[in-house]
């Protein structure tokens, strides 16, 4: 009676500490998750500007074709990009063709001169800011996340609902500054 | 960052703390000026903390409504400046806070402020002065160390102890006008009296009047000496939230160079500003009546930064000033946050700035700005009805 009793009791502790377990990394990943769509959204944004931009440059710089397909196609690569590591990588071309064809935008004054360039061009610089910004606060969300699903004794829960380990959403160290965007004088 | 708010919180109650004895002593002196008896000098306490109480409640309930109604701030959509919502947005991203209401005070006078009871209820508000002043990174600068403000909860501090002040303030003045007209009336009915009250009385008296100076003087060198200490805070928060101390720096050396007063300042307010509006030129600032640390101070410590984390501000600031850090200890965990480079945007010339400063100013007094094809830019005002407006020079119409 007693043992059966004392055998209840385990149960249900061990009961109620796999469920705590269970609920803060289901925290966790939810919070991994709302990062991320904080990023997505920027990124998003980053898409949906692009056309206009390339649009309004066109009538301006009929010899830079290279440099203006350069930016669309990598427009449309970073789009079709599935998961986080290869959303990265994808970005981080596109944030080097941007960063090329912004260069290039200098040699244009009369483009530099245009009011509805230059309000895309704010966007485009605040939009890669805002993408840095939320990049640093996912990734401190997956650092959180998947330090927890590989301590011990969360490892146990984490393996037994199968929670997988997060990428990182890092770009290249040189494609990590933000395009040059002159408004010059 | 969740260090600072603890240790900003132990700041602020002991200093609120040190401020309620101000104010009951403050109460005591004046009840046993009235009778001898303690009960008054309690009774005394019991009316000045009820005053204290009632403003309070008034604050809480409404006061960044009342201060941004006295710094005439007008609230702003994102087409009259696109940029300065741009970067709110990307100070909120980086703080992880929710986007603060935007305003924009329509005065040449350079300066900015952050108020609210708490991150969910902040408002940030700007002058035109400053904002047609200022380029990107320094916009974002200026923004990033509201953006710490509301951030370490010193939007709260600074109105519950701006009202705690304001109550001693207010029981001191009514007092020595109370005594002043009291001491005239009494000459003619002195001889009615007993003169019994004896020179216990008397000393009771003078005591009272004495405190009654000295109190206020004493609260406000308590609320500015924190008020100082908040400052360098946010500015080590500004540095960390933008990487960039640099924008911040040549910010506040944009607004040193600024003479003219903000109009809709007062003592009361100065300490919500990012820098002090009621400076005057010529003035020393590193005494001990100031709202805010010397500018040059600030801007040299900044510049001293060798990355952008609180251990970079505070060894800068060890180096400069040669004080002890204003940053908590235990804020100081190692971590290494890099220096961004520039951003490309350069400074307007004067001349532009003006420009622009004007343009922002009709902007905020809802004026409606219509680009012609020929280049011309027309200010429609806002009593203006109709839906078109020919343009003047080409005579092409455009819609409003």
């Amino acid at each position: 009676m007693n043992i059966l009793l004392v055998l209840i009791v385990i149960v249900i502790l061990l009961v109620v500490f796999i469920v705590g377990i269970y609920n803060a990394l289901v925290r966790l990943r939810n919070q991994v998750q709302n990062a991320w769509s904080q990023i997505d959204v920027q990124l998003k944004r980053r898409h949906d500007l692009i056309p206009n931009l390339i649009e309004t440059a066109k009538g301006y710089m009929q010899h830079e074709r290279g440099t203006l397909e350069a930016v669309t196609n990598a427009r449309s690569q970073a789009m079709g990009a599935k998961g986080v590591a290869e959303s990265a990588k994808a970005e981080g071309v596109l944030g080097k063709a941007l960063s090329k064809f912004l260069l290039t935008v200098e040699a244009y004054p009369d483009l530099k001169a245009n009011q509805n360039f230059l309000a895309l061009q704010e966007e485009l610089s605040s939009t890669e800011n805002k993408i840095a910004f939320s990049r640093q606060a996912y990734n401190d969300q997956v650092l959180f996340f998947n330090n927890k699903i590989q301590m011990f004794p969360s490892n146990i829960v984490a393996g037994m609902f199968n929670f997988a380990k997060r990428d990182y959403f890092e770009i290249d160290t040189a494609e990590k500054a933000v395009p040059k965007v002159s408004f010059g004088n | 960052m969740w260090e600072q708010i603890r240790a900003n919180k132990r700041n602020s109650i002991l200093l609120l703390a040190l401020m309620a004895t101000v104010l009951a002593l403050l109460g005591w002196f004046i009840g046993r000026a009235f009778s001898p008896d303690p009960a008054a000098g309690l009774f005394g306490i019991v009316i000045a903390l009820f005053v204290w109480m009632i403003l309070a409640m008034v604050s809480f309930a409404g006061g960044d409504a009342i201060f941004l109604a006295a710094s005439k701030a007008t609230p702003v959509t994102k087409d009259v400046h696109p940029q300065l919502f741009n970067v709110v947005e990307e100070m909120a991203i980086a703080a992880q806070l929710p986007m603060p209401k935007i305003y924009i005070i329509n005065d040449p006078a350079p300066n900015a402020f952050a108020t609210g009871r708490n991150p969910q209820k902040a408002s940030v508000a700007i002058t035109a002065g400053l904002l047609g002043r200022l380029n990107r990174d320094e916009l974002q600068g200026v923004i990033a160390h509201e953006m710490s403000h509301i951030l370490h909860r010193d939007i709260l501090f600074v109105t519950v102890a701006g009202v705690m002040l304001g109550a001693i303030v207010l029981i001191s003045e009514i007092f020595l006008r109370g005594m002043f007209f009291s001491s005239m009336s009494r000459r003619y009915s002195s001889r009615s009296r007993s003169s019994g009250g004896g020179q216990a009385q008397a000393i009771m008296l003078v005591v009272a009047i004495i405190a009654a100076i000295l109190a206020p003087i004493m609260a406000t060198l308590l609320y500015f000496a924190l008020s100082r200490k908040r400052e360098y805070l946010a500015d080590a928060g500004a540095a960390r939230l933008t990487r960039y101390p640099e924008g911040l720096a040549s910010a506040l050396e944009k607004l040193s160079q600024n003479t003219t007063p903000l109009s809709v300042a007062n003592k009361v307010t100065a300490p919500m500003y990012i820098v002090n509006p009621l400076q005057k030129k010529g003035m020393k600032l590193s005494d001990l009546t100031s709202t805010h640390p010397p500018i040059s101070e600030r801007v040299r410590v900044l510049r001293g930064m060798a990355g952008a984390s609180f251990a970079d501000y505070s060894e800068a600031f060890r180096k400069t000033t040669k004080h002890s850090t204003p940053i908590p200890s235990s804020a100081l965990k190692d971590e290494a946050v890099q220096i961004r480079s520039a951003g490309s945007q350069k400074s307007a010339d004067s001349k532009k700035q003006i420009r622009d400063i004007g343009d922002i100013m009709q902007k905020t007094a809802g004026f409606h700005f219509v680009n012609c094809s020929c280049g011309l830019k027309m200010k429609v005002p806002p009593n203006y009805k109709a839906h078109q407006v020919k343009c003047p020079r080409c005579g092409k119409i455009s819609a409003v």
